[in-house]
């Protein structure tokens, strides 16, 4: 019976609840939000959909690290994440910015959408004059003659 | 709409997506293109992991094609890469200087010891912040800079022996010939 208590109660711990918490001291409370801001906008490179917030690689340890160093030596978040970008490239941000190579990554999606709409547009157009469309006198002709047909 | 157009643009839809799905099959989302190519190397200044009395850095090898290898003992990976590695020191056409990442040094000598050491030198980056410097973010990780101290190339991963034949050492071949 004490077993099963001991097993029971040692289910009830996570390990790994307990992975990515480093304890941080900062200057005041604006400081804190703009390192949380930062590690939540920069990617872990080694775990490639995690951010450094959510990343327990030693990689992302280390940025951490760095991003807190710089932060309270003063560093601006801007020259935080371009220091980032010098050395990981555009890829370390999680929102890239706006230029010649993310082009397509910024305005493909709208553009398909474009066309997805365009295309909808095109059918219902043609749809509609389908349903329009009137018979010939010919056809007319035609139509009762089978009508009229006895059999 | 004609009955032909019908089915050929579905057919259309269909082949273009095939080929951006193919694209996107040869390519390894891991690999992400450095920032450093065709820019100058980054400067570090370590200590060498066989006389720690002496630092070194990328302007010692200046005026030279060398390659930076980035290992450590803990890295399986690096085991594989190894034997290439030797390989390329033993054509002698370029000096490989090895970046000892987040390593214990003792380790590390155990290591070139049993394998064999291809480097001309290893440098500790115990921290890791050179490793930092020069985006490192997947052990092993090779880089050739040129006579200018330019990086010309990045290699992410172990090096194959086909890679080493096909790409490094072309192109330190070519590099070494621009100079002259």
């Amino acid at each position: 019976m004490r077993n099963l208590l001991i097993v029971w109660s040692l289910l009830l711990v996570s390990l790994s609840a307990h992975a990515v918490i480093e304890t941080r001291t900062f200057a005041d409370p604006a400081q804190e939000d703009r390192y949380k801001a930062l590690i939540n906008e920069l990617r872990c490179l080694v775990c490639q959909n995690q951010n450094l917030a959510d990343s327990n690689a030693e990689l992302a340890k280390d940025l951490r690290e760095q991003t807190y160093k710089m932060l309270t030596n003063g560093a601006s978040d801007t020259e935080i994440v371009d220091y980032m970008v010098a050395r990981y490239g555009d890829f370390v941000l999680y929102r890239p910015p706006f230029k010649s190579t993310t082009l397509a990554l910024w305005i493909g999606p709208f553009i398909l959408l474009a066309l997805g709409i365009l295309g909808l547009v095109i059918v219902i157009r043609r749809r509609n004059r389908a349903q329009e469309e009137t018979l010939s006198d010919v056809e007319r002709a035609q139509v009762r003659r089978l009508l009229d047909r006895d059999d | 709409m004609g009955s032909k157009t019908r089915f050929i643009i579905p057919i259309v839809v269909f082949a273009v997506l095939v080929v951006f799905l193919g694209i996107g099959l040869t390519l390894d989302p891991r690999k992400v293109p450095s920032p450093f190519i065709d820019k100058p190397a980054p400067d570090f200044s370590l200590p060498s992991l066989h006389n720690v009395n002496v630092n070194l850095g990328p302007q010692d090898f200046a005026g030279r094609v060398w390659l930076l290898n980035v290992w450590a003992s803990w890295c399986v990976a690096c085991r594989a890469e190894h034997e290439v590695l030797k390989d390329l020191a033993r054509k002698d056409i370029a000096p490989i200087i090895g970046l000892n990442y987040k390593d214990h040094p003792d380790d590390a000598k155990r290591w070139l010891q049993q394998l064999g050491d291809p480097y001309q030198s290893s440098v500790v980056d115990a921290n890791g912040k050179a490793g930092i410097d020069w985006g490192v973010y997947g052990v092993p990780e090779t880089f050739v800079i040129d006579q200018q101290g330019i990086v010309r190339y990045k290699h992410i991963g172990p090096i194959t022996a086909e890679e080493l034949r096909n790409t490094i050492i072309p192109l330190v071949k070519t590099l070494r010939e621009k100079k002259a």
